[in-house]
Formats: C-alpha cells, sequence, structure tokens
C-alpha cells in the first residue's frame, strides 16, 4: 500500500522550501496530543507536532526522553494512551504497523539473520506480493543505490557494520514508504563512517524525497541531517525549530546546555534602554549589556546564556583599547586549556570567581609551537550584546 | 633440612610446570576418558556380546576369543543374532512400532510444547520463573513414581474414568490402561519438558526487533510468524525434536508399566530378551541395531548443520 507515494515522491526537495512558516500548507504526518503511559510511567506527554513532506525531522534527547516512544507509536509498535496521528490525512488509530505506509530502520537493524543480502531486502515487497520479476529488479537497483550489488548473496553477519546499516536503510526504503522512520540510525557506526553516512542518508532522502523522521540522541547529528528538530525531555518537547533556531535562539536552560555548550549566569535585571538590558550576578559585580526583544522588569531573574565561541579571549598585555570599548569585558585568568588543533578551549576564572568557558578558533600558526595564550596568563574576555541570550525559563 | 627443602621446590615448580603445560590436555582429557571409560568401553563390550552365542551357563554367553587351541586363539563370530532379528519379523515390527510411537509423540510434543514455550518468554516478570518452574517441576519426583500415578489415572476405576462417570459422558469405563493411548500419553507427557526447555532457551534469545521489523515490512502475524519466527527457532524445535525422539525409541518404562504387554516397542522387547529369556547376544543385537536407527538421524543432522555453518 506504500507504493503509491513513488509517483509524486521523486521531486526534488527545495531547501529553501519552509512549509512549516507557511500557515495555509497541509502538514503530512499529524501528531494531536499524544499522550503514552506505561504503567504509572508517563513516557510521551500531551505532545502535538506537524511534519511536512519531505522534511528530515529529527527527533532529539537523552535516553527515556520519550523520543523513542514516540517513533513507535508512528510505526505502530505501541498505542498512544490517547491522542491521535495523522499520515498524510488518514488516521492511524487501530491500523497495525504491516499495514501503515510507513517503514522503519531499527537502531539494531534487526536484519533477518537467516536471510541474505538480497532476501531482506525483497522481504517487503513479497509481502506485498509484487511478481518476481519486478521484485528482483527493484531489490538490485537498490542494492546499486547503497553500494552493495556485489553483497547480494551474503548472510547479515558476513558484513561489516556500515554494510549492514545500507543493507537495513535499502530494506527500510525498497517499499518506497511515505515515511521514513530511522532509531539511532548511525550510532552503531565509527565516528568517520557516521559522517560519511549522514551525507550519504541526506542524498538519499534528496533523491527520493520521502519524509523522514530520525531519532537520535546526539546533537550534531540531528543539526547536521535535519531541517527541523525537535528537542524532547521527560516526555515533552522543550523546543522545536531549525538548528540554527535552537542553537542561537535556545528557549530554555536545559536547550541551551543540551545543544552544544553554553554559559550560564544567574543574573537579575538591573537597568533597560529599550531592548537593551543591563543585568548583573551580584550587587557589586560588574553589569552584563544583553540585547533582548522581550518585556522584563527590573529586578527580575534571568540566566544569561552565552555560547563559548561567542567570546573573545585575549591577553591582557595585548588589549587594545580600541577593542576594550567597556561592554561586557571582564578580567580573568586561565585555570584551563585543552588545545584541540582547529580551536582551543579555556577555563577561565574571573575576577568575581564565575568560570567561564571559552573557545577560540586557531587562526595563526603557532610555529615554535608554543601556544600564545597558556595556563596562568592573565586575560580579557568579552561579547557583544547581541550575541548573549537571555533565558526566563 | 635446607637441601631436601630445595629439592622439594625445584620438583614443586617441575611439577606445576608440567601441569600448566598440560591443563589443556587435562581439561580435554577429563571429560574423553570418562565417555571411553563409561560410554565407549560398554558399547564395545555389549558389541562384542551381540557376536556371542548364548549358552546355559554363567554368564550366559560363548567368548568370541577360544584359547583352547593353544598359541593364536581362534576368533568364532556369531552373526546368528542378527540373522534372527531380520528372520523374525516380530524385531521388524517391534522397531517400526517404536519409531511410530516415538515420531508420533515428538510431533505431539512439539505441538504442545511450541505454543507453551512461546507463552513463557512472551510472559513478563516473576510469571515466566513461576511457569518455567512448573515446567522443570515434575522432575523431583520419581520418574517410576509418576508413571505409577499415571496408572492410577488411566485405570478403570480411575480418575478420568470416575469423572466421565461422574459427568454422565459414559455409562461404563472407557479402557485406556494397557492400550496404546496410554503408551502414547505417557510418553507425551514424560518428555513434554525436554522439548519446552530447549525451546525456551532458543526463543528467549530470539530479537524481538526481528518480529516488529517483519510486520514493520507489511508481514500480518501469520505471515511473520511463518517467516521469521519459525525459522530462528528451528534450531531450538530441533535438539528438543531429538532430546524426545531418542529416548522415547528406547523407552522401556512406559510401555511396560503403562501399555501392558499390548503395545510392541523395542525397549521392552529387548529387556525380556535379557532378563526373561537370558539371551544376553539376542539384547545385544537389538540394543546394537537401535543404536544405529538412532544415531544415524543425529549424524545426518550433524551433516546438515556443519555444511549450513559452511556456506
Amino acid at each position: 500500500m506504500s507504493t503509491q507515494a513513488s509517483s509524486d515522491g521523486e521531486s526534488q526537495v527545495d531547501y529553501t522550501h519552509t512549509p512549516w512558516l507557511d500557515p495555509s500548507a497541509t502538514p503530512f504526518i499529524q501528531i494531536k496530543n499524544i499522550n503514552k503511559q506505561f504503567g504509572a510511567f508517563t513516557a510521551v506527554s500531551d505532545v502535538s507536532l506537524d511534519i511536512y513532506k519531505g522534511e528530515l525531522f529529527a527527533l532529539l534527547g537523552g535516553s527515556g526522553c520519550g523520543k523513542t516512544t514516540l517513533l513507535r507509536m508512528l510505526a505502530g509498535f505501541e498505542k498512544p494512551s490517547s491522542g491521535s496521528i495523522l499520515i498524510d490525512g488518514v488516521d492511524m488509530g487501530g491500523i497495525p504497523p504491516y499495514e501503515r505506509p510507513v517503514n522503519m530502520m531499527f537502531q539494531s537493524y534487526a536484519l533477518f539473520p537467516h536471510m541474505n543480502v538480497e532476501k531482506n531486502i525483497a522481504y517487503g515487497l513479497k509481502r506485498e506480493g509484487v511478481a518476481k520479476a519486478e521484485r528482483t529488479e527493484r531489490t538490485k537497483e537498490i542494492l546499486n543505490m547503497v553500494e552493495l550489488a556485489e553483497f547480494a548473496k551474503r548472510k547479515p553477519h558476513q558484513l561489516s557494520g556500515g554494510q549492514r546499516q545500507r543493507v537495513a536503510l535499502a530494506r527500510a526504503l525498497i517499499k518506497r514508504p511515505k515515511v521514513l522512520l530511522l532509531d539511532e540510525p548511525l550510532a552503531a557506526l565509527d565516528k568517520r563512517l557516521r559522517e560519511q553516512t549522514q551525507f550519504e542518508l541526506m542524498n538519499i532522502q534528496e533523491k527520493l524525497g520521502i519524509t523522514f523522521v530520525v531519532v537520535t540522541h546526539d546533537q550534531e547529528e540531528a543539526m547536521t541531517l535535519a531541517t527541523r528538530i525537535a528537542v524532547m525531555d521527560k516526555g515533552n518537547f522543550e523546543q522545536i525549530g531549525t538548528p540554527a533556531q535552537i542553537y542561537e535562539n535556545p528557549r530554555s536552560r536545559f536547550i541551551a546546555s543540551f545543544i552544544g555548550s553554553a554559559n550560564l549566569l544567574e543574573c537579575t535585571v538591573v537597568e533597560r534602554e529599550g531592548n537593551m538590558y543591563s543585568v548583573s550576578q551580584s550587587s557589586n559585580s560588574q553589569a552584563i549589556l544583553v540585547e533582548y526583544d522581550g518585556d522584563l522588569s527590573i529586578g527580575a531573574n534571568v540566566t544569561v546564556a552565552v555560547r563559548p565561541e561567542k567570546i573573545r579571549v585575549e591577553k591582557r598585555s595585548a588589549v587594545s583599547s580600541a577593542v576594550a570599548d567597556g561592554h561586557n569585558q571582564l578580567n580573568g585568568i586561565v585555570k584551563e586549556m585543552a588545545y584541540l588543533g582547529r580551536l582551543s578551549t579555556y577555563h577561565i576564572v574571573t575576577e568575581n570567581d564565575v568560570m567561564i568557558e571559552v573557545t577560540s578558533p586557531n587562526q595563526a600558526r603557532y610555529r615554535d609551537g608554543n601556544h600564545p595564550i597558556d595556563w596562568d596568563d592573565e586575560v580579557t574576555i568579552n561579547f557583544a550584546p547581541q550575541s548573549a541570550v537571555l533565558l526566563t525559563e | 633440612m635446607a637441601a631436601s627443602d630445595q629439592s622439594l621446590k625445584r620438583w614443586y615448580s617441575k611439577f606445576t610446570n608440567v601441569v600448566h603445560r598440560n591443563l589443556r590436555s587435562l581439561i580435554v582429557g577429563i571429560p574423553f576418558v570418562w565417555l571411553l571409560l563409561f560410554f565407549l568401553v560398554p558399547f564395545f563390550i555389549v558389541l562384542k556380546l551381540s557376536f556371542a552365542e548364548s549358552i546355559i551357563a554363567s554368564p550366559p554367553f560363548t567368548s568370541l576369543l577360544d584359547w583352547s587351541g593353544g598359541g593364536f586363539p581362534e576368533i568364532s563370530i556369531n552373526k546368528d543374532n542378527y540373522l534372527y532379528l531380520i528372520e523374525d519379523d516380530l524385531y521388524l515390527r517391534t522397531y517400526l512400532n517404536s519409531l511410530k510411537i516415538a515420531i508420533t509423540c515428538t510431533i505431539i510434543c512439539l505441538l504442545i510444547g511450541y505454543p507453551m514455550a512461546y507463552g513463557i518468554v512472551r510472559t513478563q516478570g516473576t510469571w515466566r520463573y513461576i511457569l518455567l518452574l512448573l515446567i522443570i517441576l515434575p522432575f523431583w519426583t520419581s520418574f517410576l513414581l509418576r508413571v505409577y500415578a499415571w496408572m492410577g489415572i488411566l485405570a478403570d476405576q480411575g480418575t478420568i474414568n470416575d469423572i466421565l462417570l461422574y459427568l454422565g459422558f459414559i455409562d461404563k469405563p472407557i479402557k485406556l490402561l494397557y492400550k496404546p493411548i496410554a503408551v502414547y500419553i505417557g510418553i507425551v507427557y514424560t518428555y513434554l519438558p525436554f522439548m519446552i526447555l530447549p525451546l525456551y532457551a532458543n526463543m528467549e534469545k530470539l530479537d524481538s526487533s526481528l518480529r516488529e521489523a517483519a510486520m514493520d515490512l507489511g508481514a500480518n502475524p501469520v505471515s511473520t510468524f511463518f517467516t521469521v519466527t519459525l525459522p530462528m527457532t528451528l534450531p531450538g524445535i530441533i535438539a528438543g525434536s531429538l532430546l524426545v525422539f531418542i529416548p522415547a525409541t528406547g523407552e522401556f518404562v512406559v510401555p511396560d508399566l503403562l501399555g501392558g504387554g499390548n503395545v510392541l516397542m523395542i525397549g521392552r522387547l529387548l529387556s525380556s530378551e535379557f532378563n526373561a529369556n537370558h539371551d544376553w547376544p539376542l539384547a545385544s543385537a537389538i540394543a546394537v541395531v537401535l543404536l544405529i536407527v538412532l544415531v544415524l538421524p543425529m549424524m545426518l543432522y550433524h551433516r546438515v548443520q556443519a555444511s549450513q555453518a559452511n556456506s
């Protein structure tokens, strides 16, 4: 039943296309007030989400956040305790997994160990009653796509992890489902292969135009792959948005620290001038200037979040007066330093005893091998008011 | 004193060296010697007996080696026991009947045991272990006692007849005991755990995501069972079937106690040749042929497995 998706599914995905911003667009997958209880435990609590056709949507979160349960409800392996799921306008309530226009790539790959690669891939078509000739042809076609043609007769245990991953992908794609669900698709691969496979997945998704829903705990993976990300925590969506939106405008402290790393400073608002807020950590500490579009009253408790790479660090002796414009400039001492090649990470303790993490690209080549900023160096750090985010949640 | 201490130490280190070097062969060797002593040697004794002649003496058989001529002993091999097994069709009928009963019971055990094992594996938490314990529980009582209990259940005035009479389904007791059905019931009852346990062990390891993957790819529950679950549990089915089939073929107690003289089974015949007729050589020949009948399918199975592992 999932073959119908192929005719209009071949179109190219337009990456400038943002259907979620268009209020007239009809979502392809509609998750409406889904709730899932396992006994007394709430795995997913009253979530709603619209996913549009051709999206590569990522559900991101730590273990036990409910992301896999949500995926399994889309596949039909779990029944929602309440709420409904619509795929292409059809209510999935009461439709068993084997009748859904959805295929899943399992985290363990779940390849049938007693069948060879070819039979594994053709399994779905055989169940659908596709004639043998067409089955063979389509299997061959997809084997070529995942570059496994010469492994057709091998058993799964005779393949490497990466090859198994591609068989699992081919098996899930061959029925041309309306939606492909991927449960931690790259978790079992080593780092190098994972990076390579990420781009392969994106290419395939682009080529076939199938809507992908990916579950992952790896935020880098989610940011690389996804058009949009829903960050989940304790069965709720913490934030839904494009990778850049989530990274640059985290909605809460949880998001700010979960996606990438952030310096979180507990402050109170002391002054306001338009959208320029002056906040400070304590009465005697230096005020921090942050641009913020919301409305906050004087004395409100806020958190300032600054990404480590948005802070500049310079040796105090080298600071020119031009750079030191007085905004958000703090003096400190380097307590820890890690040289990572393309960048270095510093842990700097400021004059009022706050630890700030700063990462800085190593643009110049240190020919003598000595790092210009080293342990116990006195440094000055500063960041623009626009680089910090004020969080109230 | 010091000198003997030294030599003792040297001797000890030499000893441990030898032990370490030979530990591997020692570990492999112990079960090897065990099997040799308690399996292969008795087998050869039985094999030797099967080629002897029955006489009225103690022991009641002739020796294969005749030393009376002096110098080299004369070897006298008597093939009559095997020829007799072919001549009298009682033996062939008994072998075939044993195989028929064993195969039927194996299939019945599989049909009952498979869903039971599947059910136990699918049960969550403590209940699974309670169910498993119930399967093993009968082993805590003597097998013989349990067969006697079945005599009580199946007898004319037994439990089954009492219940059926009380409920009015029958007006006179139906004959169960000393009929083939009693033997079938007894063997299935006795060997069911041997079917369930290997199946359970096999199914427990079965990855549930494989079943989900099949469903996800469009297989309904029936199709999922036949294309994934059944092939994946085949090793358990084969192991369980062999564990039931092999002892059931040579079963003695059940046909003797529940079948009376009415059910021909090779174990019973062997026992009567040995005990009642005192024909040890013929009894040995029966045992050797039984062994061949049982070992052949086993060897075939191993052959198939080995070739599968190689491909």
